[in-house]
């Protein structure tokens, strides 16, 4: 037995501990946003979050996730309420055929949650982990800019309210 | 007299003129044979003439629900947004009421493949006129239920009114009749003028639910007492099974069985992971027979000009002569991967004698014949549904996946079976796009233009589909295999390895060849783009140096050779756009251009694009990219910004780093390190694309314009940059650096 | 005087080559004092300070297209590409950083530009800084260029490579300055370094020796300058030449012995050797990583043959493998055999270290290499784990610090920018700095079938600091 914390919520999972995270989430809990791309760590289709840091979850055997905080796309927000990285690739339609898209959201959004205001140039460096095949770089790289922008602005809102 | 027949005399009762109009035929059930000689006499518009009756492209429900059937499919080409626009824009109802319905053999009208960039020019067009003429149906009906003039009722979201007031929903008004009849040559069309949904970027339909970890993808379907399989395949292609100790994988954690059919190997298990690591064992388990039958890499392309090919004129004008005067260079092009970020992928479901098959397969009506001829079921009991793969760019391994989920549902019927193709599994299997070799030659006048004109193109067949099981990769190691059939040519005018292999320019004297090669070391098929993405970059780095032969501008050259005004636009447009006139060379910088018109039938683009040459290393960098495209009637021009810069990009990974490697046996690109593709780094500092917009006018297929253009300007602006002409793709560092010197 | 030195040296060297921790630098500052003290008196005594500046090069320069060919070959072999250019910078135009126990210093602009390359270098002052590390305007050099190794370069080779320097593309780039604290920042001290230490003159075949041994030993004592990082070095910074390629350090990273003193588990033969400095892979050892794989890249753009003699002179320096070396890499060879047949659920009780059942470190090193390791390297070099090499075979786990490991384990392995190579994804994200320690813990009992080492977590920590400065990847 396994327990491994998920988007907020604790679940004892029967498997072998060294089953890659991205089996678990998507066998057991039936979570679609980490997708298999390669079990090698080469493409980061398989992306999600363990306190705050990207990690590749087709490489990580949960025996080594017990006691960290995993979060994965869903964890980010939903179709009817989307987390502000979803909401900027949503606006600018930065997306093609979309199976590279939720693993980039993943690299993104532990980007901004660690540099508010990335450079262009520490973006693509950032990013350079995961694949897209489709040509959709360019939308990428701006729908993170304006994830940027929509976070920096939430988050000065935030402030004047106080 | 059954429901139907009692509706379609009511229909008829009293109708106004429109409805008179249609015919009345027989229901078609689902695979049923051709609708008879007399439908076909007057050519429907698109993809009706092969599907007539309307109700196979639109249902109305009792509450008002609008369906919309389509044969083809989503690759992430945005193509249900853009045929749920067309729907929207004819039926008049808001966009958000539409559900559209892709290709599923028991569901939708059979439009074969989702390729070649057809789906606007075929279900478009079909589900354009469709909608129109139901429209007009409705309107002629609640025209007689209130007794006025068609023209005179209003149309607003789905519900109609008349002057007086009166109103009735689309719902209310067929009441859940269908609209069994067969569609009319002709179509009310509304002006287009008055668009309100089409020519508007809508966002895609399909982006939300993706970006929140819905079930979408193939890779994600879950049904009650799914099994998990992974399939053990040979090490290469003329691989055979020669020992397998099966019985220590039996007993492993979870394994429900071990299938060994021939050569073919695979495992079932309970859980996904627990299938993974019982095929690690059964890999192991096995040893295999193999046979050094791949060329030596070092001589790929002179060993494909050595096989016997068909050859054919496609352009029959003298041969070019020899000699002082005439310039000549070969080209050249390896195999590709389409590389596929998800690997396929499939279930299947085979219970009281009927399979299900969920695929990403680009055609699910060829595949489920092929799927029934290999298992030699009746055609009607297996059913295909299409489900959405990662980009699949052409014929991938979808329908190999399909084949192994039939194949292993059968090994466990009343159970759905799930395949996933590990990476190496999709990188050495699938088919890829063929190796190229095209020499072209050409003579100019005293004043630079062109008045002789010779290319000839050596290739593999692109289109290996299945059509026959033979073409489905697990039906070849099966005990009783299927024999992979003799491949054939497509003809021109859309052509495959000769794909664009003729040149939209104004020459004089122009020969083209085409050197069909029917044996196929290597497994191949169509790449996106098909034969257009070598042919353009090797007759447009060709034109370049014809215009450099006689220091004519490139841009200039181009012009003075081409009277279609629409190709003029997209390539005034894109130099004007770049800057080009005005352009400044920098050190170790260099600018290109290219153009072309898909199949010179589709999508018209050019590019312009800057490049960087690191001298020292032979490394090429994109600066700035910029596109002008022409795809007719831009139905949602955002898309086709989408596609067209998406193209650019992903044949910049194309141009700059693929290709396939192998040693005499095997194939040695298994994965994202042996096979690199362009990652964020590599990306230019900007692409701009300008959609050239033409209401009106019939849609031209975009999804495949870029490729081939891309490439040239690429190769241009190298040549451009260091005065060196590279000829064979890609354009490595190692290659560039050769080629440069010391 | 100089038997104290050596004697301090050695103390000195333990502690710059270990940790550096911040009670180190009390005790740094006082050796550095005491080194300035005795430097600055034997300046006095030495009485040498800078040399001329040697007049422009004429201008026009032209230089016969062979020579500049060969001299590329020349400064391929001599990797100058690797310390001359910056981190995504232009090639030549130097802003390297290059970490030294003494402090930063920065690769120089050694393109033609004018004004902040070496545009205006004769040939006569490109000699002088080869063989005597002196530059134009005559200032001492310091020995992170490796002159006390160019110095052996003959004439014709150091006018070829003059000749395709002077024909690269002037870039303008002005380098940071060094960050070398008192006394190292003092240009004239060196002088006395070279007094001790430095000894210019061009190679001496041996006469007892075959052409092929006496090319390879040119080139690898020469331009291939392998003794700067696979020789130990004293505490001022000097190769130890009674020490000669017995393991030295760079950038990080360990250079193993390539002496009898190998650590590798298997032995390398001149066939594997030549193998790897030409193609960077050999299946019985790891691929080339960290600071060999520009060395390799570069090695496959030279003649075969040079390869070829740099192998077999090294094979020789190694010699005959002793039968305690070999019986240990019969068991090394065997040990990854049995799990290989075994995969993927490999035997490992039969060789289990006795009594760690208890030893909770030991099962959770254990454990992580299970989950997160054996997939690939358990397979043995088979396409399907991206070819990774069985770790009883590898050098990292054998050499006398962690450092090799815990770059791989955290960095993973990835291709240059664009080119075909292996792929090794790093872990630094997916293990917490406690998981890696355990890991190679672990890794070095089981696999390297050797003592402990001590400097597991500092190295990780090191590791860390430095990917997130690269990175700005978060703290672990």
């Amino acid at each position: 037995m396994v327990t491994l914390n998920v988007n907020g919520q604790t679940h004892q999972i029967d498997t072998h501990p060294d089953t890659p995270l991205l089996y678990v989430l998507m066998d057991h809990l039936a979570l679609n946003g980490a997708k298999f791309g390669c079990g090698l760590g080469q493409c980061g289709a398989c992306t999600v979050l363990a306190d705050g840091q990207a990690i590749f979850s087709c490489i990580t055997p949960v025996s080594v996730l017990q006691g960290r905080r995993i979060r994965t796309l869903e964890g980010l927000g939903t179709i009817d309420n989307p987390g502000p990285v979803q909401r900027a690739f949503i606006e600018e339609q930065a997306a093609q055929c979309g199976f590279c898209i939720p693993g980039m959201i993943m690299r993104a959004q532990a980007l901004l949650e660690r540099n508010p205001s990335p450079s262009q140039a520490e973006i693509r460096a950032h990013m350079s982990t995961n694949l897209c095949r489709c040509g959709t770089h360019m939308r990428i790289l701006r729908a993170v800019e304006h994830a940027a922008g929509a976070m920096r602005s939430g988050a000065a809102s935030k402030e004047s309210k106080r | 007299m059954n429901e139907d027949a009692l509706a379609r005399r009511r229909f008829l009762a009293g109708s106004g003129a429109l409805v008179v109009s249609f015919s009345l035929l027989p229901r078609l059930a689902p695979g049923a044979p051709e609708p008879p000689a007399a439908a076909k006499i007057q050519k429907l518009p698109g993809a009706l003439g092969n599907t007539p009756m309307l109700d196979s492209w639109i249902r109305i429900g009792a509450d008002g629900t609008i369906t919309v059937f389509t044969g083809k499919v989503e690759l992430g080409q945005g193509i249900k947004t853009a045929l749920i626009q067309v729907a929207a824009e004819e039926l008049l109802v808001d966009p958000r009421r539409i559900d559209l319905v892709t290709a599923d053999t028991s569901r939708t009208p059979d439009e074969r493949y989702t390729a070649g960039s057809q789906s606007m020019q075929d279900s478009g067009t079909a589900i354009l006129n469709a909608a129109a003429q139901v429209r007009a149906l409705l309107l002629g009906i609640a025209a007689q239920l209130y007794n006025v003039s068609p023209d005179s009722l209003t149309v607003q979201n789905g519900t109609i009114r008349a002057a007086d007031g009166r109103s009735i929903g689309y719902g209310e008004l067929v009441k859940g009749r269908s609209l069994h009849l067969q569609a009319q040559p002709q179509s009310p069309l509304r002006d287009p003028a008055t668009r309100s949904i089409m020519g508007k970027s809508m966002p895609r339909v399909d982006i939300p639910a993706k970006l929140a970890g819905a079930v979408i993808y193939i890779q994600d379907l879950r049904l009650p007492g799914m099994a998990h399989a992974r399939v053990v395949r040979p090490p290469s292609y003329g691989a055979a099974l020669r020992t397998l100790d099966a019985a220590k994988i039996e007993k492993l954690p979870g394994v429900v069985k071990v299938v060994h059919d021939g050569s073919y190997l695979a495992v079932i298990a309970e859980r996904e992971y627990q299938a993974v690591m019982a095929m690690r064992a059964l890999a192991r388990a096995a040893t295999w027979e193999e046979k050094a039958g791949l060329p030596p890499p070092a001589e790929l392309y002179a060993h494909l000009q050595r096989l016997p090919s068909q050859d054919t004129a496609i352009a029959d004008g003298p041969a070019t002569r020899s000699g002082s005067g005439t310039i000549e260079a070969t080209y050249r092009r390896p195999y590709q991967i389409h590389g596929s970020i998800g690997p396929s992928c499939a279930v299947g479901r085979y219970q009281d004698g009927s399979l299900t098959v969920w695929t990403h397969s680009q055609g699910v009506y060829p595949l489920q014949g092929a799927i029934a001829e290999m298992l030699k079921l009746p055609a009607e009991r297996v059913r295909c549904i299409h489900m959405e793969g990662a980009g699949c760019y052409g014929h991938n391994g979808a329908d190999d996946a399909g084949a192994d989920a039939a194949l292993l549902a059968l090994a466990l019927p009343g159970r759905p079976v799930r395949v996933q193709w590990m990476r190496e599994d999709e990188h050495v299997w699938e088919p890829y796009g063929p190796a190229m070799i095209s020499t072209a030659k050409a003579r100019l006048n005293a004043s630079g233009d062109v008045t002789d004109w010779q290319y000839e193109v050596w290739s593999n067949s692109h289109n290996e589909r299945p059509g026959p099981a033979g073409n489905l990769a697990p039906a070849w190691h099966l005990q009783t295999p299927f024999a992979k059939p003799p491949p054939k040519p497509i003809p021109q005018p859309t052509g495959g390895g000769d794909r664009n292999a003729i040149p939209l320019y104004r020459f004089g004297n122009v020969r083209v060849v085409h050197h069909f090669i029917s044996q196929m070391p290597l497994r191949v098929s169509a790449l996106r783009a098909l034969g257009a993405y070598h042919n353009i970059f090797a007759i447009e780095s060709f034109v370049d140096e014809l215009a450099r032969s006689t220091r004519a501008d490139p841009v200039e050259f181009r012009l003075r050779h081409l009277d279609d005004a629409r190709a003029r636009d997209v390539i005034r447009t894109a130099a004007e756009r770049f800057g080009w006139s005005g352009y400044k060379r920098q050190q170790g910088r260099g600018r290109g251009f290219a153009f072309a018109r898909y199949k010179n039938l589709a999508a018209y683009a050019a590019i312009a694009c800057e490049v960087e040459v690191e001298r020292e290393t032979g490394r090429v960098r994109m600066i700035r990219a910029v596109a002008a495209s022409d795809s007719g009637e831009a139905v949602n021009p955002d898309g086709i910004r989408n596609q067209i810069e998406g193209g650019i990009i992903q044949s910049l990974s194309w141009t700059l780093f693929e290709a396939v490697t192998f040693n005499d046996t095997r194939i040695t690109s298994m994965d994202w390190g042996s096979y690199p593709i362009l990652r964020f780094p590599n990306l230019p500092d900007s692409v701009e694309v300008h959609v050239i917009n033409r209401p009106g006018q019939p849609f031209l297929g975009t999804g495949e314009a870029a490729q081939g253009p891309a490439a040239a300007a690429i190769a241009n602006a190298v040549a451009d940059a260091t005065g060196v002409r590279i000829r064979e793709l890609p354009l490595t560092n190692r290659r560039v650096k050769a080629a440069i010197g010391v | 005087m100089i038997v104290m030195r050596e004697a301090f040296g050695n103390r000195l060297c333990v502690h710059y080559c270990g940790a550096q921790g911040s009670r180190m630098r009390n005790g740094r500052f006082f050796l550095h004092l005491m080194v300035a003290l005795q430097l600055g008196a034997a300046t006095m005594l030495a009485g040498c300070a800078s040399q001329p500046l040697l007049p422009d090069a004429a201008p026009g320069l032209s230089f016969d297209p062979r020579a500049v060919a060969r001299g590329a070959q020349l400064a391929a072999i001599g990797n100058c590409i690797d310390c001359h250019t910056a981190a995504g910078g232009r090639p030549y135009a130097g802003g390297r950083a290059l970490k030294t126990p003494f402090g930063i210093i920065h690769g120089t602009n050694i393109t033609p530009d004018s004004d902040t390359g070496i545009g205006r270098w004769s040939e006569a002052a490109f000699f002088r800084a080869m063989r005597e590390g002196v530059d134009r305007e005559g200032r001492h050099l310091y020995p992170a260029f490796p002159y006390d190794h160019y110095t052996k370069v003959t004439d014709d080779d150091i006018r070829a490579i003059y000749a395709y320097l002077m024909t690269r593309e002037p870039m303008r780039a002005v380098p940071p300055p060094n960050k070398l604290p008192f006394p190292f920042n003092i240009r004239s001290l060196i002088a006395v370094w070279k007094r001790l230490y430095f000894k210019p003159g061009v190679f001496r075949p041996d006469p007892a020796r075959n052409s092929e041994w006496n090319r390879g030993a040119y080139l690898v004592q020469g331009l291939g300058h392998c003794g700067a990082c696979h020789t130990p070095r004293n505490a001022l910074g000097a190769e130890k030449k009674t020490e000669y390629l017995e393991g030295g350090e760079a950038g990080g990273w360990h250079g193993p012995a390539l002496t009898a003193a190998s650590p590798a588990p298997v032995p390398w033969t001149a066939e594997q050797l030549h193998k790897y400095l030409r193609t960077g892979l050999d299946d019985l050892h790891a691929i080339a990583v960290g600071p060999m794989e520009p060395v390799v890249r570069n090695l496959a753009t030279v003649p075969e043959q040079d390869v070829r003699a740099m192998a077999i002179y090294l094979a020789a320096i190694a010699g005959e493998p002793s039968p305690h070396r070999r019986k240990k890499a019969q068991d090394a060879l065997a040990h990854a055999r049995r799990e290989e047949a075994s995969y993927p659920f490999p035997d490992r009780t039969d060789h289990e270290a006795v009594g760690r059942g208890g030893d909770r470190a030991y099962q959770n090193g254990r454990a992580i290499y299970s989950g997160a390791c054996a997939a690939c390297h358990d397979q043995g070099r088979q396409p399907t784990s991206g070819a990774a090499l069985h770790l009883a075979l590898g050098t990292a786990m054998t050499i006398p610090t962690s450092a090799n490991l815990v770059h791989l384990i955290m960095e993973g392995i990835t291709p240059p920018d664009g080119d075909v190579g292996r792929f090794m994804p790093g872990f630094a994200s997916e293990l917490t700095n406690e998981q890696v320690r355990d890991l190679v813990a672990y890794i070095r009992e089981y696999f390297g079938r050797a003592p402990a080492w001590y400097d597991i977590e500092d190295e990780v920590r090191k590791s860390r600091k430095e990917l997130s400065e690269r990175n700005g990847k978060a703290k672990g």
